[in-house]
């Protein structure tokens, strides 16, 4: 992981459809959170058990959320691509991913950091608030797309 | 408006047998009026007359020497016109040939003896279902353009029958080639004959029947008035396609569902129902095979099977279904509604459940009249 | 506009009679010869059928179904899944999970089987014309949508993009995985794949279909979105063109109930006032909205 530090990140936060619509200093607040941050085919972005420090908004490439099962080995439980969120655990403690995320080809994301991402929805409520409920909306498909993955409706 | 004297009854049956028709008529068996072949009028139920409420069907013999003093039995004339079991063709393979062919013999040219004029609605709507569409069912269009239809009037309102309520009854309308009322009182025993068609005013003429006097007239009208005041039940049909339509959640679905055993006795009774299923099989040697048409009913757990079970499983879904469909989907489907007033499913049902009494209490549940009218 | 998915002007062999004297019979099957069979999936097969007598087999429109009959088992209800400009082969992708499906996936090339049909309602292409259509597509619920796939790569001009959404259980579950290719390589076709749960050496997508709705390009002011899987997929998959902004008017899914006569005289495929065997199998959302969620309807 290469994070590249990079103050005129706004324009990039402007354009990916989960930060779509903040205002100017809502994201230029985010941005003194932002870095770049890139990775090759196969690489980790992260590690279940690992201190969870980033959330990654994709801007290009695909990332797997996967976890590790003795008998099954790397189990796919879905895949986040482009215009996408990955990973909230640094938004709750105890901070620590829990599932790995393996890069399914070469992938960019925006690397928001978590602590300095609390600390600055602690510091204006409205941001926290704002984002917290866009957060809220991609937990919300996430947990569908899992009761909808238990459903099995393709079965036999 | 002729007369048809009682003696001279065999000779209606005798000239529509002389056309080569076979009638079917009522006949007293197993305790109930069925519909079945005759020959004069001794197979008739002659002096029987049916005790009807919900859940119970009685026969009792009075002097009065009528033949049509009965009201709707078990029997409907779907039983002629779409058959409870019919083979829609026979298929058969040889040397890596196969071929299909419909059954080749034709049924009979019926006669249908007193058929109700709630009984003459259910033909109506069963024609509108089978003949009407896109892919006309060929042979319901023989039995039925086959058939010659002998309406009776009915001079008593059996216990449960409510067409009035449903503007079907008591009287014929139409949709019959002859219609007969049947008069017996001060000693004399007669019906009155009109023509519905051209084919009944050729059968009439060759009855050479006399012209109605104005007092039989009367007595012939004064019986049909008398039916009609005697119906007990009602069925409360002002907005029950709407409410219906907007109350597949009501609670009175379940309400219903823990008395019905689904026992499908309304659906075969009943006179509109249509519904059917297909018996595939093989004869042992492997050469021929058939598909036989049966009847079915929207009450099975089969009936609504899709890959992987049943859409309704639940009773209260099914007679929901059943009853949605026959007194509100129906008039979507084919303009009009699914129910005459015959009141079989209501008699015929083992614990009783009545049609007209679920619908007042749906429309009492979601707001519409009551039975006080308050 | 029309309100209703429109009934097709191709009609079946069993309407174009007109008394009851010539009255054609609706249930009464042809022979047709399996020219082919070849496997799609484990559970998912194709029959390349021709008409015994070598006539031309009836003309259809994409969407509509024919009832198959298996000497002495059984008939069911499947979609046609063939191209509608080649007329001559009759395709149908079956998966075999009943009695007669599973005989049938036993069935080689010569074998003679019964047929009848097309019947019911079809997929919007004429409407969808200048505008883009995007297709979701859950399992094998992508057989019935082939033909209106293929009609519009026939006619690929006249309309704007073209995206197909398609979700499996599995990676081995995929169908027509040459042609999704061909659709995404050389029609312009956008074509997204995902799967339940990813298998062997799958990269691709991991998720369910409709999450893929979310994200895909097309200009909901002016699409048209046709839907055919399970019926829970289906609801969920309206749900996201919704959010996206998609009239109910524009949304269109094709339905699936017991089926024993296709004609409406059986009873066994209503689904409120709709017998889905002649007002369906292609509906349009708007009519069946209110439909969708009561149970056991």
């Amino acid at each position: 992981m290469t994070p590249t530090g990079n103050e005129a990140m706004e324009p990039m936060l402007e354009q990916h459809p989960f930060l779509r619509g903040l205002s100017k200093e809502q994201l230029s607040a985010l941005a003194q959170c932002a870095a770049l941050s890139s990775y090759d085919m196969d690489d980790y972005v992260m590690r279940a058990g690992q201190p969870a420090n980033h959330c990654h908004l994709i801007h290009k490439g695909q990332v797997a959320v996967t976890v590790h099962e003795p008998r099954r080995g790397h189990v796919v439980v879905q895949t986040v691509g482009e215009g996408g969120v990955l990973g909230w655990s640094w938004l709750v403690p105890p901070y620590r991913w829990c599932f790995d995320g393996h890069a399914l080809q070469a992938t960019e994301t925006i690397a928001l950091d978590g602590e300095k991402l609390r600390a600055a929805f602690d510091a204006d409520c409205c941001l926290g608030y704002e984002m917290l409920k866009r957060f809220t909306q991609v937990f919300g498909e996430r947990l569908h797309a899992a009761r909808f993955q238990l459903l099995d409706v393709y079965k036999n | 408006m002729h007369v048809l004297e009682r003696a001279q009854f065999d000779t209606l049956l005798e000239a529509l047998q002389q056309h080569g028709r076979q009638v079917i008529g009522p006949v007293r068996r197993d305790g109930v009026i069925g519909y079945e072949p005759v020959r004069s009028a001794g197979d008739l139920p002659v002096g029987w007359a049916d005790e009807q409420e919900a859940g119970r069907y009685r026969l009792h013999h009075k002097d009065h020497g009528r033949l049509f003093d009965y009201t709707a039995g078990f029997h409907t004339w779907k039983r002629y016109l779409y058959p409870p079991t019919a083979v829609l063709w026979q298929a058969s393979r040889d040397n890596g040939r196969l071929s299909f062919e419909t059954p080749s013999e034709t049924p009979p040219k019926f006669a249908l003896l007193g058929v109700r004029a709630c009984e003459l609605h259910a033909i109506a709507i069963q024609d509108k279902v089978f003949l009407d569409g896109a892919h006309p069912d060929p042979a319901y269009a023989v039995r039925r353009n086959n058939a010659f239809i002998i309406a009776v009037n009915c001079g008593r309102a059996g216990g449960t029958c409510f067409c009035a309520s449903m503007e079907t009854g008591p009287r014929a309308q139409g949709g019959y080639d002859l219609a007969l009322t049947e008069v017996a009182e001060d000693g004399r025993h007669y019906f009155t004959v009109e023509a519905g068609t051209k084919k009944g005013e050729r059968l009439l003429d060759e009855l050479e029947l006399r012209e109605a006097i104005e007092a039989e007239r009367a007595a012939a009208a004064a019986a049909v008035e008398a039916a009609a005041n005697q119906m007990g039940r009602q069925m409360p049909v002002d907005g029950l396609r709407e409410l219906l339509a907007a109350n597949p959640e009501s609670p009175r679905w379940e309400a219903v569902a823990k008395r019905c055993l689904c026992c499908a006795n309304c659906t075969m009774a009943c006179p509109t129902c249509f519904c059917s299923t297909v018996h595939d099989s093989a004869a042992m040697t492997g050469e021929t095979a058939k598909r036989e048409r049966v009847w079915d009913s929207c009450f099975t757990m089969e009936f609504s099977y899709v890959h992987g079970g049943s859409v309704r499983k639940d009773a209260s879904s099914r007679y929901r279904q059943w009853m949605t469909h026959k007194l509100s989907s129906w008039h979507d489907q084919f303009g009009s509604s699914g129910c005459v007033g015959c009141g079989r499913c209501i008699t015929w049902c083992p614990v009783g459940i009545d049609i007209t009494e679920e619908a007042w209490l749906l429309q009492e549940a979601h707001g519409g009249p009551t039975r006080t009218g308050e | 506009m029309p309100r209703n998915a429109t009934k097709p002007e191709v009609s079946s062999p069993a309407s174009a009679d007109g008394g009851a004297a010539s009255m054609a019979e609706p249930m009464l099957p042809a022979p047709y010869r399996i020219q082919r069979q070849r496997r799609e999936a484990h559970d998912t097969f194709t029959l390349d059928l021709a008409a015994a007598d070598g006539g031309r087999p009836p003309r259809f429109a994409p969407g509509q179904f024919n009832m198959l009959y298996l000497f002495g088992v059984g008939e069911v209800a499947i979609s046609i899944s063939g191209n509608p400009g080649t007329p001559e082969t009759l395709q149908h992708t079956t998966r075999a999970v009943g009695s007669v499906t599973k005989a049938m996936e036993k069935l080689r090339a010569g074998d003679v089987i019964g047929v009848r049909g097309p019947f019911g309602t079809h997929w919007p292409t004429d409407h969808a014309r200048g505008k883009d259509v995007v297709f979701v597509a859950g399992g094998i619920g992508l057989a019935p949508l082939r033909p209106a796939m293929y009609e519009i790569l026939r006619n690929r001009a006249h309309y704007n993009k073209a995206v197909l959404l398609y979700g499996t259980r599995t990676p081995s579950d995929i169908l027509f995985k040459r042609e999704l290719k061909q659709w995404g390589g050389n029609f312009d076709v956008d074509v997204y794949v995902t799967v339940d749960r990813a298998t062997g050496t799958w990269r691709g997508n991991v998720g369910v279909v409709t999450q893929l709705i979310r994200r895909s390009p097309f200009d909901p002011g002016n699409c048209v979105a046709m839907i055919c899987g399970p019926e829970v997929m289906m609801k969920y998959a309206v749900d996201e063109f919704r959010r996206r902004g998609v009239d109910s008017q524009d949304i269109f899914l094709s339905m699936e109930r017991n089926m024993k006569c296709a004609i409406g005289f059986c009873g066994h495929c209503q689904w409120g006032p709709n017998f889905v065997c002649k007002d369906g199998p292609v509906f349009r959302h708007t009519d069946i909205e209110h439909l969708l969620n009561v149970w056991e309807i």
